[in-house]
């Protein structure tokens, strides 16, 4: 059962909208198994959701992206956890990480548009006691994301039938 | 003046494949299975080894036998993966792709007359590289009802005085068939008392499935010393352009094999031989991966198949499946020409792989499962009229 989770955890990865039963007749499984599967992931809080993967250059080009790496102090008690949840639950805070290396959080923002997201690190962000500073990186092309390609390489020809 | 072509060479028929392959490239949109490659790229971190060595210079002739740094490669993954100990610098022989090996080993064994025995429905290439060797192909069939995998009785029943070598392919194109351990033993042990050399062509192992473990025939007592282990990347890497393969063997027969390889061929293409390291090196999880896809699209085509009545076993190895067509009344060849010309699919017809193959057609899950998909529902819309 374990390894049908994990294959089943795989396709929706690469397709989350994959009909179950076209899922049940690649895993040999049935419908029911994978549904019942599906189902369980879901309780269990091993998947958290679904989303599409959008092509931001035909979708919202407007919409800034940013990635920020913020030096914070750490509490004494609580350490990062309770700074990190604060910034974390600003809706603009698309991922944010606890990371090793020469800052402590990388922050993933969206704003609709480049003074809004200056706006949130100067008035927000960097207003927290505990933040230290911040460098912002704003995204200029995307090459990848989520394990999509976003131009894709052409397929080669292969010969129509081969021995 | 017409031109006298060689007897042995005159008397080959032209593949049955090439016949069928000339209707469907004059046809658009077909969604072919008829396809014995892999529709995966080469991984990527396997071309991207290829380029750097490229931008390095690594152009020229290699060693005939192939890259010291290759066959070392391959000596250490043949003997994690098979339980095999080959020598890299004289048991090692890196060809252009299996063919070749099979060519050389065929012509450095045979004198003429000599008899080579092969299980059949087979690959292609067998029977007429036996000819062209100058030897006897002499065909065992396989049975439906076993899997298509080769009894040692029957195989027994085909030994002559004659008998100098026996080709093995497990798992098999075009039938998909693998052999259990006990009775590829019992076939080792009648290739010692007969004195058979055996080819075993083993470019499919990779892709066993259900976890299955595939076994080489060499590992058998007294097998070695009489094996040629040919394997290659084409398949499981999805190396199929880069055309390399190599043969496994005792020294003196690699020797031998050298002297034709180094007059005909030289080497293999050098860019190709620095790819085959990095593949067999660091491509065990490439090939997983891959092996994962085949075996879901397997499931899928095996489960469509007999739901719409095209009896159709699940094979265990490489990436065809070779249902049963008998329930439509039609000849294999019949039925892929109308199959064709009605739906625009292309499977292939069983006789192109030897005599046995009547009555089955040999489907390709080397294909994406958009593809497999329509073609599976084009070939149901198709049997329902």
């Amino acid at each position: 059962m374990m390894l049908s989770m994990d294959a089943i955890i795989d396709l929706l990865q690469k397709n989350a909208l994959m009909p179950r039963d076209e899922m049940a007749r690649l895993l040999n499984m049935t419908t029911a198994e994978v549904e019942a599967a599906i189902t369980k992931l879901e309780a269990d809080g091993i998947i958290l959701g679904y989303q599409p993967v959008l092509n931001r250059d035909k979708w919202d080009a407007d919409k800034v992206t940013a990635v920020i790496e913020v030096k914070i102090t750490p509490e004494r008690d609580g350490g990062f956890d309770r700074i990190a949840s604060r910034i974390a639950r600003f809706p603009e805070v698309q991922s944010c990480y606890l990371v090793s290396g020469g800052y402590d959080l990388l922050i993933l923002v969206e704003a609709p548009n480049l003074r809004a997201a200056a706006a949130f690190v100067a008035e927000r962000l960097s207003t927290i006691e505990a933040v230290q500073s911040t460098a912002t990186h704003f995204r200029l092309k995307t090459y990848k994301e989520n394990g999509a390609f976003h131009s894709f390489e052409p397929t080669s020809e292969r010969l129509s039938i081969t021995p | 003046m017409s031109i006298a072509i060689a007897d042995h060479i005159r008397n080959i028929p032209r593949s049955g494949i090439r016949d069928f392959f000339e209707i469907v490239q004059s046809m658009d949109d077909v969604i072919s299975l008829g396809i014995g490659e892999p529709d995966f790229a080469t991984p990527w971190h396997i071309r991207e080894a290829a380029i750097y060595a490229l931008e390095r210079g690594r152009t020229g002739y290699t060693s005939n036998l192939g890259l010291p740094r290759l066959r070392r490669s391959i000596s250490d993954y043949i003997q994690k993966h098979f339980a095999l100990r080959y020598e890299p610098l004289s048991e090692i022989l890196v060809s252009v792709g299996v063919s070749e090996a099979i060519d050389l080993a065929l012509r450095a064994l045979l004198n003429a007359g000599d008899e080579v025995i092969y299980h059949e429905p087979c690959y292609v290439s067998y029977a007429p590289t036996i000819t062209m060797a100058h030897g006897v192909p002499v065909p065992v069939g396989t049975r439906a009802e076993d899997g298509f995998s080769l009894r040692a009785a029957d195989l027994e029943k085909a030994i002559s005085p004659r008998s100098r070598a026996l080709m093995l392919n497990f798992p098999t194109n075009p039938t998909g068939a693998t052999m259990e351990p006990e009775e590829l033993e019992k076939i080792a042990a009648l290739c010692v008392r007969h004195n058979l050399v055996v080819l075993t062509d083993e470019i499919y192992s990779e892709l066993t499935y259900e976890g299955g473990k595939h076994t080489s025939i060499a590992v058998f007592p007294g097998m070695k010393e009489r094996t040629v282990f040919l394997h290659g990347l084409s398949k499981a890497f999805a190396m199929t352009g880069w055309r390399i393969g190599f043969a496994c063997a005792p020294a003196p027969l690699i020797e031998a094999m050298m002297k034709i390889h180094q007059y005909s061929i030289l080497c293999a293409s050098i860019m190709g031989q620095d790819a085959a390291i990095e593949a067999l090196d660091r491509g065990e999880h490439s090939v997983a991966q891959m092996r994962q896809e085949y075996e879901m699209r397997r499931n899928f085509i095996v489960s469509s198949l007999n739901e719409m009545g095209l009896e159709c076993r699940s094979p265990r190895g490489s990436f065809y499946v070779f249902p049963n067509i008998t329930s439509t009344g039609l000849s294999s060849r019949d039925f892929c020409m109308r199959l064709l010309h009605e739906k625009k699919v292309a499977v292939v017809p069983g006789p192109a792989f030897g005599a046995g193959g009547e009555g089955h057609v040999r489907c390709s899950f080397a294909t994406g499962l958009p593809q497999i998909k329509i073609a599976m529902q084009r070939l149901a819309e198709f049997l329902s009229r």
